[in-house]
């Protein structure tokens, strides 16, 4: 569905990403991990158009991104940032806000707009919330308005960037659940996960990132204990098999 | 909204029957229905009195949509016209028009927005060059504004001419308006506004932040300095004929946000309504407070707008 080929990426005259190729499949959660600074928000930012690549390119559905609007592009894509502003406006005015690559100038909603965002609402539990400020809400809850936001924007692919941070344990699993029904929905979920436990649980398909680079890719099983996992973390993981599934476990 | 509205009406009101000559509502109505005519009421009504309230709705309306939007565009409610140089640099254009002997209205429409501009883009680009943060922006505008005011000091020591032209300016109020500088002024402000209007959606959307504005594809250069183009034009237009009125776009933008909220489609119409009856307020308390004697409205805003900015970093600090 997503396919990165060759890309790099530079910051201020330094290559920070040295010629990523990489296969996002159609209806799963994809889950890049890596260290900290290896270049995931970055690749992620560069499929989205939101940092320039030097060379190498993106394509949705066979489609390269350079060739779409910004506007086109965000009718396709979704993007939930790590970092979230929460402006003081209502939940039901925020999730408005995923239909703004609809409207044309001078941006008045629709009908059909109010009964996406109202749906998108309901689907994440949170149309009895919609006329609570931003401000008022937990940070699971506010999550879950990002989460709406996206679905709204009505794409074929979710990007998000740690979603997971700051969420307690039980908002985490609610969120990843979610993100599962999504993808059994067919939509393309790509997400930045840190947690690996949560990756081997939830990830279909995994790409592990190193100094800029993809050093394995394939299902979670087989890149958690990959050379490749042990070289970029520095760490070995454990695997043991119970009734609800397989899990893992560092050694020291 | 309809607070707003009655804010303004109340002030406007208030403001034409109180004065030196007061005058009672029926004296308005009269007035007002047999047109400009030749009795006491008329023309104090026609010739002092509505042109004065006219220029203050105008001015308030334009500089608290213009401190609304700065605030929403650099994320920083700190930030106003008259903080980050903006007033200075459409004081600045006007103080050279009037050095250079230019007193057509449209001309010095143009260059108070043109030295607006100036100072907006000064501000900015100092604040990308430096990778400030928001407030280190607010501080880059006060540097800014010293230098930009330094040179309007020197042109009006330099030319006597200037100064004596631009004393009632450089204070900033309405008690010699010039009915002429006020029609293209006028239009410029009411145009903004209803651009403003249209264009809520995408100050909303720039508020989320850069890479989530992106990602919902706006474009955000074209949007932050096409905003800021506006808010430029408001107060530039609304300088080259009130003068220099500190701290409308930081006092209206801030309580306006705390009564209605942050949405932009509700937010900018009030705010242009409570700006308009603010400023209305002020020019009556600077015509009244020591009558017969007038101060200017812009030491009353200064009066309001010094502890109200203090009180403002006293709760940031607290916020933090």
């Amino acid at each position: 569905m997503v396919d990165i080929r060759d890309l790099h990426v530079s910051y201020e005259g330094e290559e920070v990403l040295h010629g990523i190729d990489a296969h996002f499949p159609k209806g799963k959660i994809s889950v890049v991990i890596g260290p900290n600074g290896s270049g995931k928000s970055t690749t992620i930012k560069a499929m989205m158009r939101l940092i320039e690549s030097d060379s190498g390119s993106v394509e949705i559905g066979g489609e390269p991104v350079s060739g779409l609007s910004q506007t086109e592009l965000a009718r396709r894509m979704a993007y939930i940032p790590q970092g979230r502003n929460i402006p003081d406006i209502t939940v039901n005015r925020m999730v408005m806000h995923g239909r703004f690559p609809y409207l044309s100038y001078p941006r008045r909603y629709r009908p059909e707009d109010r009964e996406m965002v109202g749906k998108a609402l309901e689907w994440v539990g949170l149309i009895e919330l919609s006329h609570k400020k931003m401000s008022q809400l937990s940070g699971g809850q506010r999550q879950k308005v990002y989460l709406a936001m996206a679905l709204a924007q009505d794409t074929e692919v979710i990007l998000m960037d740690e979603p997971t941070t700051y969420l307690d344990i039980k908002n985490q699993f609610e969120l990843l659940d979610r993100a599962r029904l999504l993808a059994e929905e067919g939509k393309t979920i790509i997400m930045i996960l840190h947690d690996l436990e949560s990756v081997l649980r939830y990830a279909d398909h995994v790409v592990l990132m190193d100094a800029g680079k993809l050093t394995a890719s394939g299902p979670a099983r087989e890149v958690l204990g990959s050379e490749a996992l042990k070289k970029a973390f520095g760490i070995e993981l454990s695997f043991i098999e119970t009734e609800d599934g397989v899990h893992c476990f560092v050694k020291r | 909204m309809i607070g707003g509205l009655v804010f303004l009406i109340v002030s406007a009101v208030l403001n034409v029957c109180l004065g030196a000559s007061g005058l009672s509502l029926s004296d308005i109505w009269r007035a007002l229905i047999s047109g400009p005519g030749t009795s006491a009421a008329s023309r104090i009504l026609w010739y002092a009195r509505l042109p004065r309230i006219l220029a203050c709705v105008l001015a308030g309306a334009g500089l608290a949509v213009s401190g609304a939007v700065i605030q929403k565009v650099l994320a920083n409610s700190l930030a106003s016209p008259g903080i980050i140089g903006v007033n200075a640099g459409a004081g600045l254009a006007v103080s050279a028009c009037c050095a250079f002997g230019i007193y057509s209205a449209w001309a010095i429409a143009g260059a108070s927005f043109a030295g607006a501009m100036l100072a907006t883009f000064l501000v900015v680009t100092v604040g990308r060059r430096t990778h400030a943060s928001r407030t280190t922006v607010v501080l880059g505008g006060v540097a800014v504004t010293a230098c930009l005011n330094a040179i309007t000091e020197t042109i009006v020591t330099m030319v006597p001419d200037a100064a004596l032209a631009s004393i009632d300016f450089r204070v900033g109020g309405f008690s010699s308006v010039n009915q002429g500088r006020l029609i293209p002024a006028g239009i410029l402000i009411i145009a903004g506004i209803l651009v403003v209007c249209t264009l809520t959606n995408e100050l909303d959307v720039l508020s989320l932040g850069d890479d989530t504005a992106r990602s919902l594809g706006l474009n955000v250069s074209a949007v932050r300095n096409g905003m800021l183009t506006l808010a430029a034009l408001l107060a530039g237009a609304s300088v080259s004929f009130a003068g220099i009125l500190g701290f409308v776009g930081l006092i209206v933008p801030h309580i306006a946000r705390k009564i209605i909220g942050s949405d932009s489609g509700k937010l900018i119409p009030f705010c242009a309504l409570a700006g308009a009856g603010f400023v209305s307020l002020c020019d009556l308390l600077a015509r009244m407070l020591f009558a017969p004697f007038e101060l200017s409205t812009g030491i009353i805003l200064s009066f309001l707008g010094g502890p109200f900015f203090i009180w403002l970093l006293r709760r940031r600090k607290e916020d933090n």
